[in-house]
Formats: C-alpha cells, sequence, structure tokens
C-alpha cells in the first residue's frame, strides 16, 4: 500500500524535526527568522486547511452545507466552546443543512 | 502516590481537557479514507495533532500521499522550536532525550514554560506529554472504530466537523492584527490555487507564500 508508505515517512519526519531540536546546536534553529518561519507556517496552513475542507471538493470549489459548518464553528469559538463541543457543533451545522434539503 | 502539585495538576487537567480530542481525529480520519491501524499508527508514531489533522485533510481532499507528506512536515517544525526552548529550561539528560523528543507538542511544552522552578518544569513536561499520549491514542482507536462504522463522511455531517476541527484548531493562535491577516491572506491564495493546480497542492502553495510574506512582514516591523 502506497499510504502505508508516506503514514510512516510522515511519522518519521515528525519525529526527526522534534529530535533535531534537542541534538542540534542551539544557534541554529534558536533564530528570529526560524521562529518566525514556524509561527507563519503554522498560521498559513491551519487557514488553508480550514477553507480547502470547507469550499474543496477535488479541484472544483463547491459552495454547501459545509459553510454552515464554518459559520457555526466560529460562534462556537467565539463563545468558548471546548474543543469537542466545536466539533460536534460543525457536524450538527452540516447535518441540519442537508436535512433543509440543501447541498 | 505521589504527591500533586501544580505543575502535575495543570498537565493532568491539560490532558483530559486535550486527549479526548483524538475521538474526533479518529472518526475525520477513517471518514478521509485511511484504516483503522493507518488512524492509529498516525497518532502512535506521528504523535502531533496538527500534523496529523493535516495529513488526513490534504489525503480527504484527494491530494496525494507526498502533498500531505509534506503539509504534515511543514506543521511540524514549530515542535522543533519547542524542543530547543525545552532542552534549555530543563537539561534533559542524554538517556531520556530520545523519549523526551516523541512528547514535545504543544501542550506539554506550555505545561513546562508554565513553571517557574527546574523541578517543576519536569513534572509538568512529564505529566502533561504522558498523560496525553495515553488518551489521545485511546480516543483515537475510539473514533476510528466509530468513523468506520459511519462510513460516508458527508453521513452525520462529518465533513462539516472536520471544518470545525481546523477552525479550532486555527483560532486560539489568530491573537492580533498579523495572524489574522496571514490567515486571510493564505485562505484567499488556497481558493485562487484550488482550480489550477492538483489536490494537495493549494496547502503547500498557501503555506510557502504566507510564511515568507509573514518573515519579510515581521523583519521590516522588528529589525
Amino acid at each position: 500500500m502506497r499510504l502505508w508508505f508516506w503514514v510512516l515517512l510522515s511519522a518519521a519526519a515528525a519525529y526527526a524535526i522534534k529530535l533535531s531540536g534537542y541534538l542540534l546546536p542551539r544557534k541554529l534553529l534558536d533564530r528570529p527568522v526560524i521562529i518566525r518561519l514556524a509561527t507563519g507556517l503554522t498560521v498559513g496552513l491551519l487557514a488553508s486547511l480550514t477553507i480547502l475542507n470547507t469550499v474543496g471538493s477535488g479541484q472544483r470549489i463547491v459552495l454547501d452545507s459545509r459553510l454552515l459548518a464554518l459559520g457555526a464553528a466560529a460562534i462556537a469559538l467565539r463563545l468558548k466552546a471546548p474543543y469537542l463541543v466545536v466539533v460536534l457543533v460543525g457536524a450538527i451545522a452540516a447535518g441540519l443543512g442537508r436535512l433543509a434539503g440543501l447541498p | 502516590m505521589p504527591r500533586l502539585t501544580p505543575a502535575t495538576r495543570m498537565g493532568l487537567s491539560i490532558a483530559a481537557a486535550v486527549g479526548v480530542y483524538g475521538v474526533s481525529f479518529g472518526a475525520l480520519s477513517t471518514g478521509s479514507g485511511l484504516s483503522v491501524l493507518q488512524t492509529c499508527t498516525l497518532s502512535l508514531l506521528m504523535f502531533t495533532g496538527g500534523s496529523q489533522f493535516a495529513f488526513i485533510g490534504v489525503i480527504g481532499g484527494g491530494g496525494t500521499g507526498a502533498a500531505a507528506w509534506a503539509a504534515a512536515t511543514l506543521l511540524g517544525v514549530r515542535n522543533g522550536i519547542y524542543a530547543v526552548s525545552l532542552k534549555t529550561l530543563i537539561e534533559p539528560p542524554g538517556t531520556l532525550v530520545p523519549l523526551m523528543a516523541h512528547l514535545t507538542i504543544d501542550e506539554s511544552t506550555a505545561t513546562a514554560t508554565a513553571q517557574t522552578e527546574h523541578d517543576e518544569r519536569v513534572r509538568g513536561f512529564w505529566t502533561a506529554g504522558i498523560g496525553i499520549y495515553i488518551l489521545w491514542n485511546a480516543s483515537t482507536l475510539v473514533g476510528a472504530l466509530a468513523g468506520n462504522a459511519i462510513g460516508d463522511p458527508k453521513r452525520w455531517g462529518l465533513d462539516g466537523a472536520a471544518v470545525a476541527a481546523f477552525l479550532g484548531l486555527l483560532w486560539p493562535r489568530l491573537k492580533g492584527r498579523d495572524p489574522i491577516a496571514l490567515a486571510i491572506v493564505s485562505a484567499l491564495v488556497t481558493v485562487i490555487a484550488l482550480p489550477i493546480v492538483p489536490p494537495g497542492i493549494p496547502v503547500l502553495v498557501a503555506a510557502g507564500a504566507t510564511a515568507l510574506w509573514w518573515a519579510w512582514q515581521q523583519r521590516r516591523v522588528r529589525p
């Protein structure tokens, strides 16, 4: 299975990054530009994955009940709901949208 | 029975709160097309929630394994930064470093750095790290079995749950104007790239563009 290869390689890469922080000389990683890049990458990737999962469908943009999930989750987060509640609210919003006949 | 100190108490409560997220990861992962065993392998061996979600997010969107690997790995870069600060704060003995590295994630780092004394930092790190590791893996299995039973991700709004899961990971990092601007730029780049490049690649285009923009922006603000 090809997917197994990437699962294991991703796990190995994640561990190598963690370990390198302990083993590499400190001045190699503890530099403002690296820290800025890590912060930027984290926000940029998560924002990209959020919108991708909201409107992406293969190579097409599809507007459907997932938009309701995004809005409902944002409201739950604003109200400081715990993470699991936020995820459930997203599922319920999308489910209700489909129940109401939306795509 | 060891005495509960402020650090162990913080570690345990964070573990209890965070460990159960594994349920949502497990369910979404099998919904994205990974097997139960592949899902549990990610939690056991990768053990960094954001990267695990990134991996299944790209696969679920039809992206290749290579694109999923790249997105997950880029999202894991911050763990290397955590490791640097933990090494300085805790000065772990060499024999513990391999295990400590595996448990180096957002929450164990936060628990350790929130303490003011060396011994408390050590206790905080291990309590949060081991506690989350056990709960995260147990709840991943529960979620994976549940997700497998649901089948089609559109049933029960599992695709909506994925949207909420990513927004929930992003939200706490949107403090201040710069991260919000960055998130908007990244989302725009993703939507523009989506119809043009193969599945999975828009995430990488957005990551590259925003990280460069961010680094350049910060350098200009604080030379």
